[in-house]
């Protein structure tokens, strides 16, 4: 949402889970060709009303929320195939890392069966994948590998770092008719925030300016925009103006917002919270080295996860996620 | 063969530790702070362990998962190291980088474990695989879930192991629940050992309850398996009696179900028979409890003293240097 749009709206608070909760209720209930898939998603183990799909089962029922086996190949492959049966999956992979087990299906097959076909079939399905560090389970937990579905030519890869952003993303990758791969990082869910009670929609492959600045654009996605944020206010108290450029969606990529800013400030910082070697920030680097070099006044920089599997104990998975005061740092050495 | 008396006695006081250890694990998930991430236990579940371990060597690898205490303690894992992981520190058997839902103790051959369900399967055909290739006189224990025999990878391995009769013992402890979902809620048939059918391999459904029953069904897998016999899958019947994690409000386990299997309760249930026979008397079982509770506090004390891992210590063990 741009700020100007939101003083017309009524707002109520929630945090992401809540906000994706609403959207697929509000879709659900526009489209009956919508139903979800999960483990978990129905009866769970968690009670919070915080969680993205409390309450569905209740309201549509076991025919349009099914809870299946732990069998992520499966889920994926049950998604791809009622898609092209004219179905409109919205299934949910429980932690990240779990998206390997549905890789096959989702890489291999709806990513390529469209092309494959000759542009005469397609595959409206989204697959949520709940994500992010900073809950204490470590590594086969918390991995982020959106540089590895942003990798892969036929998915769209959404990452909504607000839960205004998140609904109004979830509703257009529900009508898309692509296959979109929508990550939520968990640590959103509680959250909460202003998300406008309206329907509407954000389109998929737009960035957004969260902050406007004059100095150096931090690109950053997902819950690394509140590090971001923190790091651009601390530094505002020493005269350096930050932009903050929140990308929502890597594939399809909005060139033109990063290219622009960094035109406008001439210096650029990249901040993810995944690990750096082949990380999504190299490619948003390349973008605007082929496309602005000329306008850069210093070398740009990556803030980044170091390259390790994010470790279980307190201290060292502090140490893996990066903090405002690492993007500071990567900022003073550029400005 | 018969089990020993001190076969009984080993498997009561490993199960005695084992329930020590998780109830202590219970009551410290309810202090602030003292416990980070999520909590996994098998309390009621502590036969499986006891008496599948009691039958292995210690030449015996085994493959565990997200619900191992159990397991490791029977192994003969050190307490007090698991603790220490458990509770985040430097001198933890991983150093701090597992927690305790992928604990590896290399110490007892517990070489990989696995919080990714359906994860163990694969490995362990792959460790069985290593044991008949170097001709060694050892198998591979790999314990697993109700629910991970939905994933592929159950149904994948299990054919390999029993097409290239590798010598592995799949030891499922059906507890009747995967998270929330009830057995039937994710399995269309009743036992998970006639799945063996499928694989070449003999399955046997034993009363997961009952420690020595699942000693000596284990006790045959490994001898079949060494006589290169191939792979057994075993069905223990059995009982989570928490919710899936410490915090969940097992809103979907009948308060009825839970009380009738506390009453099957697998410890109560060797102590009388031992008692029973003559081969423990009040005083001895005291002082197995006693001595398996100090072992269980000194652990913690050992845990609670012990320095967090320096951060830069994350970057250490990605590599073989
Ligand atoms: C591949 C994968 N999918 C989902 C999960 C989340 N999860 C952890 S344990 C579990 C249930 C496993 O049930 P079961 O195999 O019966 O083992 P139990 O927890 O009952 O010991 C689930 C779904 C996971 N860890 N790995
Ligand atoms: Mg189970």
């Amino acid at each position: 949402m741009s700020g100007s749009r939101e003083g017309e709206m009524t707002m109520q608070t929630l945090g992401m889970g809540q906000a994706v909760n609403q959207a697929l209720r509000e879709e659900m209930a526009r489209d009956s060709r919508i139903f979800l898939a999960g483990e978990g998603i129905g009866v769970g183990i968690h009670d919070s009303p915080m969680m993205p799909t409390a309450g569905l089962l209740e309201a549509f029922g076991p025919g349009r929320v099914k809870d299946t086996p732990v069998s992520e190949a499966a889920i994926a492959g049950l998604a791809v195939g009622a898609a092209a049966g004219g179905l409109r999956p919205v299934v949910e992979v429980m932690f990240n890392p779990f998206f390997t087990l549905a890789s096959d299906m989702i890489i291999n097959h709806a990513a390529k069966l469209r092309y494959l076909s000759g542009g005469k079939t397609r595959f409206p399905l989204v697959v949520r994948i709940k994500s992010g560090a900073g809950f204490g389970a470590g590594c086969q937990h918390s991995h982020n590998l959106e540089a590895w579905v942003a990798h892969c030519p036929g998915l769209k890869v959404v990452m909504p770092a607000t839960p205004a952003d998140a609904k109004g993303l979830l509703k257009s990758a529900i009508r898309d008719d692509n296959p979109v791969i929508f990550i939520e990082d968990m640590g959103l869910y509680f959250a909460p925030d202003a998300v406008p009670e309206d329907d509407y929609t954000i389109p998929i492959g737009k960035a957004d300016i969260k902050r406007a600045g004059t100095d150096v654009t931090v690109v950053t996605w997902s819950k690394m925009l509140g590090v971001a944020m923190q790091a651009a206010e601390q530094l505002a108290g020493e005269g350096v103006d930050v932009e903050v450029v929140d990308l929502r969606t890597l594939t399809p990529l909005d060139s033109e917002t990063i290219l622009a800013s960094v035109r406008k400030t001439g210096r650029l910082v990249v901040l993810h919270e995944a690990t750096r070697t082949g990380g999504f920030a190299g490619e948003v680097a390349a973008v605007v080295m082929e496309q602005a070099f000329t306008d850069l006044k210093a070398p740009l920089r990556r803030v980044t996860g170091p390259d390790i599997p994010v470790p279980a104990s307190p201290p060292l998975e502090q140490f893996y996620i990066p903090d405002a005061g690492q993007v500071v740092a990567a900022i003073r050495e550029i400005v | 063969m018969t089990v020993s008396t001190q076969q009984r006695l080993e498997m009561l006081r490993t199960m005695l530790l084992a329930r020590r250890f998780e109830e202590t694990l219970t009551e410290l998930c309810q202090q602030p702070d003292k416990i980070h991430g999520m909590m996994i236990l098998a309390t009621g579940q502590e036969a499986v362990g006891s008496g599948a371990c009691a039958a292995l060597s210690p030449a015996d690898v085994i493959v565990t998962n997200h619900r191992s205490h159990h397991h490791l303690l029977a192994r003969g894992a050190d307490p007090k190291a698991l603790m220490a992981e458990i509770f985040g520190r430097r001198t933890g058997c991983n150093k701090g980088k597992s927690g305790t839902l992928h604990l590896a103790v290399p110490e007892v051959n517990a070489l990989c474990t696995t919080t990714v369900v359906g994860g163990g399967f694969p490995i362990a055909t792959g460790l069985g695989f290593a044991q008949q290739y170097r001709g060694e006189t050892a198998v591979t224990a790999c314990f697993f879930g109700d629910g991970a025999t939905s994933e592929g990878s159950f149904h994948e391995a299990l054919n390999l192991a029993g097409l290239w009769r590798l010598p592995v013992v799949f030891v499922c402890e059906n507890n009747r629940y995967a998270a929330a979902q009830g057995y039937d809620e994710h399995t269309p048939i009743e036992s998970l050992a006639t799945r063996a059918d499928a694989y070449g391999m003999p399955g046997e459904q034993v009363d997961g309850n009952d420690a020595p029953a699942v000693f000596e069904v284990t006790r045959r897998a490994r001898e079949r398996a060494l006589a290169g016999e191939g792979p057994t899958l075993i069905e223990c019947m059995t009982y989570r009696w928490r919710g899936h994690g410490e915090g969940d409000p097992q809103r979907y386990q009948p308060a009825e179900e839970i009380a009738a299997w506390k009453a099957r309760c697998p410890i109560e249930r060797l102590s009388e028979t031992l008692r029973a026979r003559g081969e423990l008397s009040d005083a001895e079982l005291d002082d197995l409890r006693a001595s398996t509770a100090a072992v269980v506090a000194e652990a913690v004390r050992f845990a609670e003293e012990s320095p967090w891992p320096e951060p830069r210590e994350a970057l250490d063990d990605v590599w073989v240097a």
